[in-house]
């Protein structure tokens, strides 16, 4: 992002937790109740980020050794005569996915209560900041109407 | 019609021309419905059930069949549009979306479409600034509130208005048309509020205003405020207090019970059924103002509705559901998936031979509904038995005409005002500004 600009940035979907990534403007005179919203945020997107990435890469790569698996009982290769990657049909991968999802079920249930207390405390705080932003300009107008 | 397309084209001004061909794609496809309360044209080319069940257009997800119109990956340099049926049901995988497009385009459509691909997904992939600018406000608004699902929606709450045996009141009307849709939008927004990582995740999703950052949570949620409560007091006020109270538990069952189950149980199919039956009950309830049979079965038929059309959607998201961690019949317990839709597409038979039971319609109804009941309950056998994704498919196009289908007809076989005159007096006082519930 340019020097001058006094907003945040936000970036393209990232390639493994397909959530976009956010830089902070950092503002001179950044009170203590906007670092905490920030900080709040930055550390959100961290464990988004760790916990996404994590995730997508274990599940391509339960996939393939799943794919791996039913090909070899079937006596197939992974790549067929073409080189194009053999891939199973959707009843046969519903296996896979049926077991995927109970298997992280437990993970899915600690990472929703984080994300909706996190998610609940950011939104809560940009309240407050909006509030304090509000009051300030209020008071900063009436400084000059007085003037 | 109209009002739809003009909300598009401000929403995503960038590609025009792929509206039209949408719309073109679309009306080959005979999949255009129109309501007999108003014109509506739905656009289905593919079909994304995002993770809420039911498009609720109260609370969200689950309450509208309708699907949001979406984008597919722009990998592939082809887009597709897809209107949200069903709010909750996950979207169409997008092989299958692509491959029925595919049937349907001709290769010259398919060039146009690539251009303002490309250049779209040029400009995902660039860094944005995070700043709001308001020219964009309307459209980025449009879409936190799944404008469309929000319009279908208020045609169900519609529906359920014009089939109540009172006398047709236009103010009462529009009023409760207006609640409700300020209700589902404000539902759908909150929604997207709770479901901004999981969004990001899913196909259908992942182009929604939080996930991109145009808009910031905050404004998120004072927009949901503040279309939310003038909605439930315009119900409460305007029409009567059962519908206002009908329609903030739709909002607390949507937002609350099932945006969370729906990582938590498969029981979240039900209650999305719930959310999406709810919207013609509180039309009927604005209409009479009392809570009768012919409300409950209204509902019911949405209920039922709800089934062959999210499992049959849910069949081909099985991969990003699994890997969202989205608890989804389709996924954990598919057996059960198409038991379900099957045994609620022969309920829908039951329902529709129930109406005259109950002097909602004459006989005439269930003679006339039970040729394309049967064939969705045709359809949903396949299913059952075939589980594979062409029937699923088939099952989930046909939900989207049976509905409008079933519910225009059920208008035109309404039973006459006329010959429940005596009713007629004691019913017609009771809406409006009446104070007085009358409770089964």
């Amino acid at each position: 992002p340019p020097a001058h600009s006094r907003h945040d940035w936000i970036g393209p979907p990232d390639k493994h937790s397909n959530l976009r990534p956010i830089i902070f403007y950092v503002p001179p005179e950044e009170s203590p109740l906007e670092r905490r919203l920030r900080e709040a945020r930055q550390e959100a997107q961290a464990c988004n980020q760790h916990f996404w990435a994590r995730h997508n890469c274990a599940f391509r790569q339960e996939k393939e050794e799943f794919i791996y698996s039913r090909l070899k009982a079937k006596g197939l290769e992974m790549r067929d005569e073409t080189g194009q990657k053999a891939t199973l049909n959707a009843e046969e991968m519903a296996d896979f996915y049926q077991d995927f999802l109970s298997k992280n079920f437990r993970k899915h249930m600690q990472y929703n209560r984080d994300w909706y207390k996190r998610n609940f405390t950011i939104t809560f705080l940009m309240g407050q900041v909006a509030l304090a932003r509000a009051l300030r300009w209020l008071r900063w107008k009436k400084k000059n109407v007085g003037n | 019609g109209l009002f739809v397309w003009h909300l598009k084209n401000t929403g995503i001004r960038q590609i025009p021309c792929q509206f039209v061909h949408l719309c073109r794609v679309a009306n080959d496809r005979l999949i255009t419905f129109q309501y007999f309360n108003f014109l509506k044209r739905m656009y289905v080319t593919q079909y994304n059930k995002d993770l809420s069940q039911w498009a609720k257009p109260k609370s969200d997800s689950v309450a509208s069949p309708f699907r949001e119109l979406q984008q597919l990956d722009q990998e592939k340099k082809i887009i597709h549009k897809i209107s949200p049926i069903s709010p909750a049901h996950p979207p169409l995988s997008e092989t299958s979306s692509r491959n029925e497009l595919r049937e349907m385009k001709s290769a010259a459509e398919i060039e146009d479409l690539i251009t303002p691909v490309r250049a779209e997904s040029k400009e995902d992939r660039q860094w944005k600034e995070m700043k709001l600018h308001l020219e964009d406000l309307p459209g980025i608004l449009a879409r936190l509130s799944k404008i469309k699902l929000t319009a279908l929606v208020v045609s169900t709450a519609s529906a359920g208005f014009a089939m109540a045996p009172v006398p047709f009141d236009l103010t009462c009307f529009v009023l409760a048309s207006l609640g409700t849709g300020l209700a589902s939008c404000a539902a759908n927004s909150i929604n997207q509020f709770f479901e901004v990582p999981f969004d990001s995740n899913m196909n259908r999703t992942k182009n929604r205003p939080l996930v991109r950052g145009q808009i910031s949570p905050l404004l998120a949620v004072c927009f949901a405020a503040s279309c939310g409560v003038p909605g439930i007091a315009l119900l409460t006020l305007g029409v009567n207090p059962l519908t206002g109270a009908l329609g903030a538990f739709n909002i607390f069952l949507y937002t609350c019970c099932y945006t969370p189950m729906k990582r938590m149980s498969i029981a979240n199919t039900w209650v999305g059924a719930v959310v999406g039956a709810i919207p013609p009950v509180m039309g009927w309830t604005a209409a009479t103002g009392s809570l009768d049979a012919g409300a409950l079965l209204l509902g019911g038929i949405l209920y039922s509705w709800q089934f062959p059309h999210f499992n049959a959607l849910s069949w081909g998201l099985r991969e990003d559901y699994s890997r969202g961690g989205y608890c989804m019949m389709s996924v954990t317990h598919p057996g059960l998936c198409r038991r379900v839709a099957l045994r609620h597409c022969l309920a829908l038979i039951g329902l529709s031979t129930a109406a005259p039971v109950l002097d909602i319609t004459t006989w005439t109804f269930p003679v006339i509904s039970l040729p394309i009941n049967l064939y969705i309950s045709y359809l949903g056998f396949r299913f059952y038995r075939d589980a594979d994704r062409s029937s699923s498919r088939k099952l989930f196009f046909c939900s989207l005409w049976h509905l409008p289908m079933l519910l225009l007809v059920m208008f035109t076989c309404k039973k006459s005002f006329l010959e429940k005159e005596d009713k007629g007096d004691l019913l017609g006082g009771n809406h409006g500004r009446a104070m007085e519930i009358r409770l089964p």
